[in-house]
């Protein structure tokens, strides 16, 4: 068996706010394998989007161990975090976060620019966008797409890059139930079609029913690994 | 702005060269201590006429008086008769010269933007003028009236502004100026060309500094307004730039990207300012083509162009320093 995609042991961040100290995870161990769709719950404040910043390479952790795919976050450099997001990880976020004046296609050509892997398309990358079902929009501004849409292609932007891990953070927030359900199949295809490690953060019971296991946190730790 | 500054400045120094080209005359007596550009008293003895065309080689000499009358025009008083031996005369547009003592003669420019025809009147120096004759541009002055009656009106009965000088020769006129200026101590003598030559930025007191105020002024203001446009564009962009440090890009990236950017905004913004340029020239000459003259100065292009570039490249520097730093969780949280 190989070794786990995401190996993270006692993690903590403590964010200075003000003068006072916030310690947002508390000592977090968990241990993700090769494409697994790992569902993460639990209210706000418990430390979720903390941990997905952190396993995004978006910010630092105080103390702790975090090795994703090999490596070793806690001991590298902004500019190494950098270079990690480029291909190491894909980010899918509530809101989208669609650059409004690109169209979708040049969205998701800027993912593969910023990488380094330029403009052209990659003609398997064809048969993804098929399965996400948006080859047909993707000329359109994303104001002229529907939440759905936007959202996939934004699933489209995180993968182009092959990532070995794609972070969703409520992927589905701010879409109604039938295109949380396109998205939502759209994540699971990509687990079980292109075996893509899923961590998906949620509030929502029925969509953290789409993970092969559930993972709750509470108060900066993990109080049930699944 | 500057463009339209400097061609304005240019403008009027070459209108004036030209309508002196025109009077044609070889040779300008001006009296001591008179600035090349303006002459706003008469203490030439209009005597001296009649001694100037005793002297070997000078066919002929015309007197003239000039007085400002607002702004920057100036009534011409001169002799037309003599005029139009010396220079070939005025080319009447319509009417025709002076035969009464209020009859007045325009410029076209002069009548278009004052809107006159023949038979208007004009109030100039507490008087009511008649316009008689309306001539093509480009010749002596945009107003003239008769010698005399300008030097009654300005009590200067019997004294000039001015003698334009006609040599039989154009060889001769180095002559004819060696022999003026031996003869008229004091007196300001010069060929016509050297006398055009002179009519530039760099001999008219004080504009060579104006222009460089100016431009100063320009480059400060222009800074300002790139710096806080760059700094309000950069703010507004937060959340883009979070999206793109999320997904890899590096400071250097979102610098770049800032940069060219404004390197785009400052030549297209050139080329709108070399556009407004020619937009200012039309409405010049347009609405106040009596008064004013804007060139179009080609060669201020990559200087203007420059002045941009260099402000909005300092302008973008510091807020594209500043998003490329930014924090990407805080950027994405910016709304």
């Amino acid at each position: 068996m190989s070794d786990p995609i995401i190996q993270v042991r006692g993690l903590r961040k403590v964010y200075r706010v003000g003068d006072v100290d916030v310690e947002a995870l508390r000592g977090v161990n968990l241990t993700v394998e090769r494409g697994e769709l790992v569902c993460v719950v639990g209210p706000s404040g418990s430390g979720k989007s903390t941990l997905f910043h952190i396993l995004g390479g978006l910010t630092s952790a105080t103390s702790g161990e975090v090795i994703v795919d090999g490596r070793d976050l806690s001991k590298i450099s902004d500019a190494e975090r950098t270079e990690m997001r480029k291909r190491l990880v894909g980010f899918v976020f509530q809101k989208y976060n669609l650059l409004p004046t690109l169209s979708a296609a040049d969205n998701i050509a800027i993912a593969r620019h910023i990488a380094g892997r330029g403009l052209t398309e990659d003609p398997k990358f064809r048969e993804v966008l098929q399965l996400l079902g948006i080859g047909h929009r993707l000329h359109h501004k994303p104001r002229a797409l529907s939440g759905g849409e936007q959202q996939r292609v934004a699933i489209a932007r995180a993968i182009v890059n092959h990532p070995a891990i794609l972070l969703a953070d409520e992927p589905t927030g701010n879409l109604d139930s039938k295109n949380s359900e396109a998205v939502l199949g759209v994540l699971r295809d990509l687990n079980e079609r292109l075996g893509q490690t899923v961590l998906m953060i949620t509030h929502d019971a029925h969509v953290a029913s789409y993970g092969h296991r559930i993972v709750h946190m509470l108060d900066g730790r993990i109080v049930e690994a699944g | 702005m500057i463009l339209t500054i400097v061609g304005i400045s240019r403008g009027m120094l070459v209108d004036s060269q030209r309508r002196m080209r025109a009077v044609g005359a070889d040779v300008l007596v001006r009296p001591p201590g008179s600035s090349v550009i303006s002459l706003s008293s008469a203490p030439i003895p209009e005597k001296m006429i009649q001694f100037i065309e005793r002297q070997p080689h000078v066919s002929m000499a015309v007197g003239a008086v000039n007085q400002p009358v607002g702004g920057v025009t100036v009534v011409t008083g001169i002799d037309v008769a003599r005029f139009t031996q010396l220079s070939g005369g005025f080319r009447y547009l319509k009417g025709g010269p002076p035969r009464q003592p209020n009859d007045l003669l325009v410029d076209r420019y002069y009548a278009q933007q004052n809107k006159l025809s023949i038979g208007s009147t004009v109030s100039l120096m507490n008087r009511r003028w008649c316009v008689c004759g309306i001539f093509e541009e480009g010749k002596l002055a945009r107003l003239v009236i008769p010698i005399q009656i300008l030097q009654d009106l300005t009590s200067n009965p019997g004294k000039l502004s001015q003698i334009f000088v006609k040599v039989d020769n154009p060889a001769n006129t180095d002559a004819v100026v060696d022999e003026l200026k031996s003869q008229l101590k004091g007196y300001l003598i010069y060929s016509l060309e050297e006398f055009v030559s002179l009519i530039s930025m760099d001999h008219v007191p004080g504009l060579a500094e104006f222009i460089g105020v100016i431009i100063g002024l320009s480059i400060v203001v222009g800074f300002l307004v790139v710096f806080l446009s760059m700094y309000t564009a950069v703010l507004e962009r937060t959340r883009e730039i979070g999206i793109l440090k999320a997904l890899g890009a590096s400071p250097a990236f979102i610098l770049d990207m800032l940069m060219r950017e404004t390197f785009l905004l400052a030549i297209c913004g050139s080329v709108v300012g070399i556009g407004f340029s020619f937009g200012t020239r039309w409405l010049i000459m347009t609405l106040v083509p009596g008064s004013l003259s804007q060139h179009i100065v080609p060669d201020w292009w990559p200087i203007t162009g420059a002045i941009a570039l260099a402000g909005a490249l300092l302008g973008s520097a510091y807020p594209g320093w500043r998003a490329a730093r930014q924090d990407p969780i805080e950027a994405l949280s910016y709304e």
